[in-house]
This record gives structure tokens, C-alpha cells and sequence, in this order.
């Protein structure tokens, strides 16, 4: 029976792993944190339609019924033998792979780098996933009781030179208006700001979920970046941006700001990756595919491959179907093999 | 404030700046406007910690006024830069440090510009030798002269007389700092602390016993931004900044403010003047304006020096309230003597607390 190491065990992991072992596969798949799920598992609800992160989970999980997993688990090296790859596992376990498939996901980019923002200085300043915790949980005293206004701020560590990353991460666009709405369903009488640059609505049902933000929820959009945060005295925050439809400066006090951290490459990947002689592009970070069209699950290295966000910013249902198309190259390549 | 964060940000923003040895270049306005600051910080650093730091007659102005008032193209300031340079490097010595914030974030952009367009270096260093016969040499080290006092804040503290702190209450001094736009804006690394949370000012005030204030315009410009008051028709808007961060500190009650910029601590402290004449305000306590200070004064003051041979009655604000907060003792009558008691004369207009 062949291996295949399946290095990340988020959506995209989960997904590659259960199609993988159903074609008779023996799946070995590798996960650094203490759960299955990566980010999955720290949200609250899915956009467009609201669906509890946690469902989705559940039935990822319950599919993969078979498959050898390690938690908390990284790969301590990798290298490639005549046809196959030697992969040791930082809990001794050694798997010579003839394939390998990386679903290493994404990091949040670290919103404190952005310093103008405040994350890490002032208390109400808070991310994405921040607040997908505070949905989920309810505990969080950065966000006080009550809060009167409330601004969003897209595009945080995304397209921004200044930031190192000039890619749009892509869903971070339809997340903040998904919280928007979510927040005003948690407090129906505060006022929500969005900070954007560009909305960009591409997905089925993300145009009708902003205009129901405008519509339903008065969340009010404002096109412009916001320039410096700062802190008064009774620890409120004083937002100024641009209007660049108005074409004023604005300056807003709000009681909590959320920042919308972009997706930028594991670095614990490209280290990995790097034994194997696999790069991320020196474009944006993210690993190389071997074209950007018809190959965008094979890297450029024989039985190395890619799905989900490891490639790019993707939303979930993109990376569950780059995780079956991953399932169907390694076949293919290993079938071709024998 | 999550006083923690700073701190993983200032670790971030830590320049070195050499011990010893420094060629010492003043500001144009600096020596007018706060005419002791300049000799206290050659007094301190020399005579009070034995440091080595150099100065010519032969230095001119960088400048950086005419450059940023459009008046003269770049490359006649570059020029004139490479040759304070030449003579930094004439005198043997390779660290440059500077009194003025314009001139520092000017050197800094000329270096970086050097750095980053070789083939304008080259014509610089062809300018120089044709207009001045002197070799091209860049500083190894460049240093803005709070870089210098920063370094020095807690051998300063050793020898401190006095602390920032209201002698009356025990509590630390409220200490607003306030940054020069040319410090870090432009350049983040090239600054103590970054630019959005500088250290270089905070860490003196740490030092020396006082608490800084961070309100939400700290980071705003002082209202002198050249062309807002050097174009006489956009005066107005000096004073809208000004006013603009009065306003903002005002909740925090700041007992004092320190600068590190020839321009913000004029302005900051002129313009209260003219806030309280036009609108009846001060912002200080009791009527008073909240004295400001340029950072080798207060140097000076917590070394006990003499208030008046530090100049402190050049300022528009009195500063007499603060030093008795401090319990630092002054002679009223020596206020405005001069060298060999030579009388200066009184201001004609007293206001916002100005004794």
C-alpha cells in the first residue's frame, strides 16, 4: 500500500486525507497544534450563510475514520530517497512517503506590525479571530459591555506594500461584513463602521450578504484607510481615516476597533518545505506551484504537492476543492508511477 | 494602554549610538530661540560626563528650511551636507550628531538617497570638490543630539539633583512628549523607539522620575510644519494644530512638556500665548499656560542648573510654577539679567502665566 504524508490538519488536511483514504491510500496526516481543524476550529460561524463552524468540523472530522493521525506532531526533516520521501516526526515516528501533500494553511499576519492600529497597545483594539473567540466563547474584556460604536478595518497586513504584502488575502472583505452584521446582532444599538479600500464581494451570496449589512443592519462602509488609532482618556479610541468618496479626513470615537489580519504562508512550512528544495514565491511568500492554471496542485518537485491556502488566500470552499483536486493528482501521479 | 506592547515595540526600534566622540553640528534657529540649550549640552556631555564632542565654527546651516520651502533644489543641499561631512571627516572624527530634527532627518534622507542612487553620491562628491576642495566622506554613525542625552539619561540620573516628581504630592511630574516630525516619521529604524510610540523622549522622562502622557494627538505635528507658517496666508492652520493638541492633552493634565525639534517647542509654547489671547484659554494650572521645555533643559534641571542661565526666560510660559512643584530654587530678581547683570529688559505683553 502506498504512504502519504499529509502535512496540516485543518480543512484542507482533513479533506485530501478522507478522499485519499477511500481510494485505498494508507494516509499518515500531521498536525502541530493539540486539534485537528487549524483555523476551523477557532471560528464561530461561516459566511455567506452564517453555518456554525463547528458542524462543518464535526463532518470533516467523522470522515476521516481510518486515517493514521498525529496531533501536536511537526516534521523534523524531510528528504528525498530514490522515489519516495524519508519524513521523520518530531515524536519519532519515521513514514517513507511516495507522496507528500502539504495543507499547511496560512498564519494570521501579526496585526501589532501595523503599529498604527494599536493592537497589542491599546485594550480595544482586537482581530478577526479575536472576535470569532468572543462569538464563540463570550469571554473577552477587550470587549466591553455595551459597546456603542464599533468600527472594522479591512485590508490589515493585505495589500500593503508597507506591510510586506501586496496580495488581497481575499476573504477578509466578506469576513468583515459578516461580523459587522454578527456584532449588530449582539448589540443592535451600536453604531458599526467598515473601513475599506475595495469591497470585494466575488462569492455566491457575499454581494446579497452586503447589501443586507447596509440594508438590515445599518452597518455604515466607509471607502478609505484609516491612518492612526489612538487612545482618550476614558480608554475609548480615536479612529482618523480618509473619506476618499467625500473626500474628507473623519475622525471617529469608537469602543471597539477590529482589525481584519490578511493571511500570509506558515513560516514553519517554508522551513520544511525548504529541505525538499520547495519556495514560496518571492512575490507574496506562498508556495510555487508548478504553473497558475492547470497544475495548481503539483509543486515543482515529483510527488510534492499542495492544497488550500499554503498557494494563496483561499476561502473554505475553495480549499476543500483544491484538497479533492490534491487527491486526484496524487493518484493520477501515482498511478503513472508503478 | 497595554504598557507592555510599547515596550516589545521600543525593543524593535533600538539604534546604536556610539559611547564617545562625537563632530557636534547646531541648528540655525535653535541658537535664538533657546539659546542655552545647545551650550547645556556641550556643558553636560563634556564637563559633567568627560565625553568627546567636537565643533567648528566652520559648519553652516544644512539647509533644510530653504530645501523643504521648496527654495533650493536637492542637490544644493546634498551639497552642502557632504560638505559638513568633509569637515566632521577633516577633523578626525567619523560620528555626527546634530541639534536639529530638520537637519537629522535630512541627513538621513541624503544618506539613504546616497545609498540607494550611487550615481547621485558621485555627483555630489564631484560638486563638493569642485565648489570646496574637500574630501567626500560619510559619518559612520549619525546621531540626533536627544539620541546623544538618551544615551546618557541614566548617567544624567546618577548625577540628578532633582526629580520630576511634584515635591508636594510625591507623585511623578505628567510629562507630555512631544517628537519632531523629521526624528522618526520618515525614517522608523533611524529613530530611538520608532515612529509611532518614540522612546527617545519617554526613556529621559522614565529616567529622571517623571510619567509620561500618551493622548490621542500625541503623534500630530506642533503647528510649525514650515510651509504652515513660514506662507504667512496659512498661519491660521499653525495655530488649528496647535490648538488641536492643547485640546487633546488638556484632559491629562500635564504638568509639563518636552520636545526634541528647534520648531515645536517655539510653537507649542508660543501659541498658548495666543490661544489665551484670542480665545481666553489656558491650559495650564491656575490660569497658567503648561511650560515647555527643550529636552537639554530639562536635562539641566534635573542637574540642578541654574534656571536662568538655562534660558528659561526666553520662554512664554513662566516656568517659575513648575519649579516649585519640583523645589527648585530660582532668584526672581536674576530672571532677565543678563551676562554681567546687563539688564534684558521685561516682556511687554505678559500672559498665560507668564510672570
Amino acid at each position: 500500500m502506498k504512504n502519504i504524508v499529509i502535512i496540516g490538519g485543518g480543512p484542507s488536511g482533513l479533506e485530501a486525507s478522507a478522499q485519499l483514504h477511500k481510494m485505498g491510500y494508507n494516509v499518515i496526516l500531521v498536525e502541530k497544534s493539540p486539534v485537528l481543524g487549524g483555523h476551523l476550529a477557532k471560528w464561530d460561524r461561516l459566511f455567506p450563510q452564517g453555518i456554525p463552524a463547528k458542524e462543518v468540523l464535526e463532518k470533516m472530522v467523522s470522515q476521516i475514520n481510518g486515517v493514521k493521525y498525529f496531533v501536536e506532531a511537526n516534521v523534523q526533516s524531510i528528504n528525498l530517497l530514490d522515489k519516495s520521501y524519508n519524513v521523520i516526526l518530531d515524536n519519532g515516528i519515521t513514514v517513507l512517503a511516495d507522496a507528500v501533500l502539504f495543507t499547511t494553511g496560512f498564519d494570521l499576519f501579526k496585526a501589532q506590525k501595523k503599529e498604527e492600529y494599536g493592537y497589542g497597545i491599546y485594550e480595544r483594539v482586537i482581530t478577526n479571530a479575536d472576535l470569532e473567540n468572543w462569538f464563540r466563547t463570550k469571554e473577552d474584556n477587550r470587549v466591553v459591555k455595551d459597546p456603542k460604536r464599533i468600527g472594522f478595518v479591512h485590508c490589515v497586513g493585505s495589500r500593503d506594500e508597507k506591510a510586506g504584502n501586496r496580495y488581497c488575502s481575499k476573504v477578509c472583505c466578506a469576513t468583515a461584513v459578516k461580523q459587522a452584521c454578527e456584532i449588530k446582532q449582539e448589540f443592535p444599538d451600536a453604531q458599526v463602521y467598515c473601513f475599506y479600500m475595495d469591497l470585494r464581494m466575488f462569492g455566491r451570496g457575499f454581494e446579497d450578504m452586503y447589501l443586507s449589512a447596509q440594508k438590515d443592519y445599518g452597518v455604515r462602509f466607509i471607502r478609505g484607510r484609516v491612518s492612526e488609532v489612538a487612545e482618550n482618556i476614558d480608554k475609548e479610541l480615536v479612529v482618523k481615516a480618509e473619506d476618499t468618496l467625500s473626500g474628507k479626513p473623519v475622525k471617529v470615537t469608537l469602543d471597539l476597533l477590529v482589525l481584519m489580519s490578511g493571511m500570509q504562508n506558515c513560516p514553519d512550512a517554508v522551513k520544511v518545505a525548504a529541505q525538499i528544495g520547495v519556495a514560496g514565491r518571492e512575490i507574496d511568500g506562498f508556495f510555487e506551484t508548478k504553473d497558475s492554471i492547470y497544475s495548481l496542485q503539483n509543486s515543482t518537485k515529483p510527488g510534492v504537492f499542495f492544497a488550500g491556502a499554503c498557494t494563496g488566500p483561499k476561502t473554505l470552499p475553495d480549499s476543500l476543492h483544491e484538497a479533492r483536486a490534491a487527491a486526484l493528482a496524487i493518484h493520477n501521479y501515482l498511478t503513472e508511477k508503478k | 494602554m497595554i504598557y507592555q506592547g510599547k515596550q516589545k515595540i521600543w525593543s524593535d526600534y533600538q539604534k546604536e549610538i556610539p559611547d564617545d566622540h562625537y563632530f557636534y553640528v547646531r541648528s540655525c534657529i535653535r541658537q535664538n530661540l533657546f539659546p542655552a540649550s545647545e551650550k547645556t549640552f556641550l556643558d553636560i556631555t563634556r564637563n559633567k560626563l568627560g565625553k568627546d564632542f567636537f565643533e567648528t565654527e566652520h559648519h553652516t546651516t544644512c539647509g533644510g528650511i530653504a530645501y523643504h520651502c521648496d527654495a533650493i533644489p536637492q542637490e544644493t543641499s546634498m551639497t552642502i551636507i557632504a560638505r559638513q561631512f568633509a569637515l566632521m571627516h577633516k577633523y578626525g572624527y567619523e560620528n555626527y550628531v546634530c541639534s536639529c530634527i530638520t537637519s537629522f532627518g535630512l541627513y538621513t534622507e541624503t544618506l539613504e538617497t546616497w545609498r540607494e542612487f550611487p550615481e547621485l553620491e558621485a555627483k555630489i562628491r564631484e560638486n563638493l570638490w569642485k565648489t570646496c576642495k574637500l574630501e567626500f566622506a560619510k559619518p559612520k554613525y549619525l546621531a540626533h543630539a536627544s539620541d546623544i542625552i538618551y544615551k546618557y539619561r541614566n548617567l544624567i540620573a546618577a548625577q540628578a539633583k532633582y526629580k520630576l516628581i511634584n515635591r508636594h504630592t510625591g507623585q511623578p511630574l505628567r510629562v507630555v512628549e512631544h517628537i519632531g516630525c523629521h526624528y522618526g516619521k520618515m525614517f522608523p529604524s533611524k529613530s530611538v523607539g520608532g515612529a509611532e510610540y518614540p522612546y527617545v523622549l519617554a526613556g529621559m522622562i522614565e529616567a529622571w522620575g517623571g510619567e509620561v502622557i500618551d493622548y490621542p494627538e500625541r503623534r500630530h505635528c506642533c503647528g510649525y510644519g514650515f510651509r504652515q507658517y513660514h506662507v504667512r496666508s496659512n498661519r491660521g492652520y499653525s495655530l488649528a494644530n496647535t490648538h488641536k493638541k492643547f485640546e487633546s492633552m488638556e484632559p491629562y493634565k500635564p504638568d509639563m512638556i518636552i520636545t526634541n525639534c528647534p520648531g515645536c517647542p517655539y510653537f507649542l509654547d508660543r501659541w498658548q500665548y495666543v490661544i489665551s489671547e484670542m480665545e481666553g484659554k489656558t491650559y495650564g494650572e491656575n490660569g497658567h499656560g503648561i511650560p515647555v521645555f527643550t529636552y537639554e533643559e530639562v536635562a539641566g534641571l534635573v542637574m540642578g542648573y541654574n534656571p536662568w542661565d538655562l534660558g528659561l526666560q526666553m520662554h512664554q510660559v513662566g516656568p517659575e510654577p513648575l519649579l516649585d512643584k519640583i523645589g527648585i530654587p530660582y532668584d526672581p530678581a536674576e530672571k532677565y539679567k543678563g551676562v554681567n547683570n546687563k539688564d534684558l529688559g521685561r516682556p511687554e505683553l505678559p500672559s498665560c502665566g507668564c510672570l
